[in-house]
């Protein structure tokens, strides 16, 4: 039996080194063909062009706009609700808020999509004459959305694991709620919030549905959030929504992006990580 | 020290007011941030329900998609979903619950098991579109194992499997030492022990995992792009004999019509039946007989029995074409036509229940696992 088990166990191992190994051994073939400075340095993405060229920076650039968009959202909003929930709210009050919360993070991102592309951008339209129906602001917004229940629950997690005598030390000197709040009780939770905020900002980089279908499929690189662009992920997607052509440059090109993905979100999870220990270090 | 003021003690410290006053306001703010969240969660129920709502009849359930939009419907989808979630359920739970047993009850501390929790820990955060690559590169190929039901399941068994794996740690790690050491006291083995009595006690830790990793693959949809799923798929896997059963026959596109419109195919029909061109000339078809129809006609005739009990067996629908839930939803969003917009927002509202409801399950079940369990 004992066998058994392990061997199950041993198909993580597997899935990740398989994930590694097809991406690694698929972009190898990229770069042979593709020099590796090019896919650094170069300003265009168009590989579906006569004059193919293969530099990722247009992509990155949609990646961080649309996450820098989705942070600006959930950052705030997640972390006034984790601190209103955990410092504020009755106890009653916060154990129906939490799990409404976190249903959110249960609604399939294609949804989010539609929400993004037929709702929110119709509402920014009104706001900001001149929007393009594709664009990475309402992308952003929506991805920021998705991910506040991950920032508030996580960084509630982490407040409320701060011992009580440090608030009521602060109390004792006259401090209110709220200055208890900001500037005892987050800085000692300081390391669990990051670590929280860097895992909504890995979910963000990930995420695909919703910039595929409301961010706009033209890489480019932009520098402005009102702009349209493709992210690492949308491209991804949008090559394998056509007829994959198996073997060619522009195939390997989506492992090539693929291996960028992936770089990305393991240094994202590796931060984490780290600040997650250290915070469970503290007490 | 000589000019130490003297201060009354009783008095209100300065900027006492303004500091009350900040205080009390954030009650406001902070609810106004929780109530964003909030708010999202009812925007996108409504939103969806005012575009779509009149969409939910029999008709969209029991409809095949079409290129007319106010004819198409979910049934190639959500019969998919449910044959692409049993593949999935069939591989991801077993092997989870396997692989957290191990991790807890019976792994040494070594390098392999710490490389192993690496591994699961690393998984969790990897973006589901890898999954999706490692399918494309590794399922379809070089197993060549085709764009499947069986490849779909496996790419989102794999996908969940990390949760899987840590809800059932979590469970078996809650259950206390002394029912073990009772057990083992009386002279059972390790693997009884676990299984007669760890097991039943972690079982609705484990559960509750089980649904939040199945409910995530029903909405799953960018990993299912890479294998294939983004197909026209108007018919079924699985038939009743007697069943009406309708077929595009030809090369088609995404949306149903023929690739080339000049390719022709022979259709035979045992039992009988119509063709009903892209055109709209419709051929009745005599039993037995056959017929030239060009590419993207719609076949419709009556599933013989040896073709009902054919279709059923897991090894024949594994291998079929698949379209699910998330990916027809997707495909109605990207069309240009606006009218497809509705039955993007009822697709939508079915999936947001199936996927709110089994959360709200799993939710529900932890809260009361936490108040209930006194051990």
């Amino acid at each position: 039996m004992e066998g058994v088990l392990f061997l199950a166990a041993a198909v993580a191992i597997a899935v990740l080194v398989g994930i590694v190994y097809v991406v690694l051994s698929e972009s190898v073939k990229f770069f042979a063909a593709v020099p590796i400075g090019d896919f650094l340095t170069d300003t265009r993405w168009t590989p579906l062009f006569e004059d193919a060229h293969y530099g990722i920076a247009p992509l990155l650039s949609g990646t961080f706009m649309s996450t820098l968009v989705a942070l600006a959202v959930a950052v705030p909003l997640g972390l006034l609700t984790a601190i209103y929930l955990s410092e504020f709210a009755d106890a009653r009050s916060r154990e129906t808020i939490k799990p409404t919360l976190e249903l959110l993070a249960g609604v399939p991102t294609v949804v989010y999509g539609y929400f993004a592309l037929l709702m929110v951008t119709p509402l920014l339209q009104r706001l900001i004459p001149g929007l393009p129906g594709f664009n990475l602001l309402s992308a952003g917004i929506v991805m920021g959305l998705m991910i506040i229940p991950y920032i508030a629950s996580l960084s509630e997690d982490a407040l409320r694991a701060v011992p009580n005598n440090l608030r009521d030390g602060s109390y004792a000197m006259g401090a209110t709620k709220l200055e208890t709040a900001f500037r005892v009780v987050l800085p000692a939770a300081v390391s669990g919030v990051v670590g929280a905020v860097v895992l909504g900002m890995s979910r963000a980089v990930g995420e695909t549905m919703i910039v595929v279908i409301a961010g706009g499929q033209q890489p480019q690189i932009v520098t402005s959030p009102t702009q349209q662009g493709a992210t690492v992920t949308a491209f991804i997607a949008q090559v394998a929504l056509g007829d994959l052509p198996f073997g060619t440059l522009e195939y390997q090109s989506i492992f090539a992006a693929g291996l960028a993905l992936l770089l990305l979100t393991l240094v994202f999870n590796l931060v984490a990580f780290a600040l997650h220990r250290r915070y469970r270090e503290a007490y | 020290m000589a000019n130490v003021e003297a201060r009354d003690l009783t008095a209100r410290p300065p900027g006492l007011r303004r500091r009350r006053f900040l205080d009390a306001s954030f009650l406001v703010w902070g609810a106004v941030a929780t109530l964003v969240g909030l708010g999202t969660l009812a925007a996108l129920v409504l939103g969806l329900w005012a575009d779509g709502g009149s969409r939910l009849n029999a008709q969209f359930f029991f409809s095949f998609p079409s290129s007319n939009p106010a004819m198409a419907g979910i049934l190639s989808s959500w019969v998919g979903s449910l044959l692409v979630i049993l593949t999935t359920a069939a591989i991801a739970i077993p092997l989870g619950a396997l692989a957290g047993i191990y991790l807890e009850e019976y792994a040494p501390k070594n390098r392999v098991t710490s490389a192993i929790e690496i591994a699961v820990n690393n998984l969790a955060g990897v973006p589901s579109i890898l999954y999706g690559l490692l399918a494309l590169g590794l399922f379809v190929q070089a197993l060549a194992m085709g764009q499947t039901i069986l490849v779909a399941g496996l790419t989102l068994a794999l996908l969940i499997l990390p949760v899987i794996i840590v809800a059932t740690r979590e469970a078996v790690r809650g259950v206390p030492h002394d029912i073990r050491q009772a057990a083992l006291a009386l002279g059972a083995t390790k693997w009884r022990t676990t299984q007669d009595h760890v097991l039943p006690y972690a079982l609705p830790g484990m559960v509750t995992g089980v649904i939040i990793g199945l409910s995530r693959a029903i909405g799953e949809t960018a990993p299912l792009i890479l294998v294939g799923g983004l197909t026209f798929v108007a018919f079924l896997p699985v038939h009743a004999p007697g069943e009406p059963l309708s077929y595009t026959v030809g090369r088609v596109d995404e949306y149903g019509a023929a690739i080339d419109p000049d390719e022709m195919v022979a259709v035979h029909l045992a039992r009988g039946g119509a063709v009903h061109t892209p055109e709209g000339a419709e051929l009745a078809v005599a039993p037995g007989a056959t017929v030239e129809a060009p590419a993207g006609s719609l076949v419709e005739t009556t599933a013989t029995f040896a073709d009902a009990a054919q279709s059923w067996a897991p090894w024949h629908w594994l291998g079929e074409a698949f379209t699910v839930m998330p990916i027809q939803m997707f495909n109605w969003t990207s069309r240009p036509e606006e009218a497809f917009r509705d039955a993007a927002a009822a697709a939508g509202l079915v999936l947001l229940a199936i996927t709110l409801l089994m959360n709200g399950v799993a939710i529900w079940l932890r809260a009361r696992l936490r108040r209930k369990i006194r051990w």
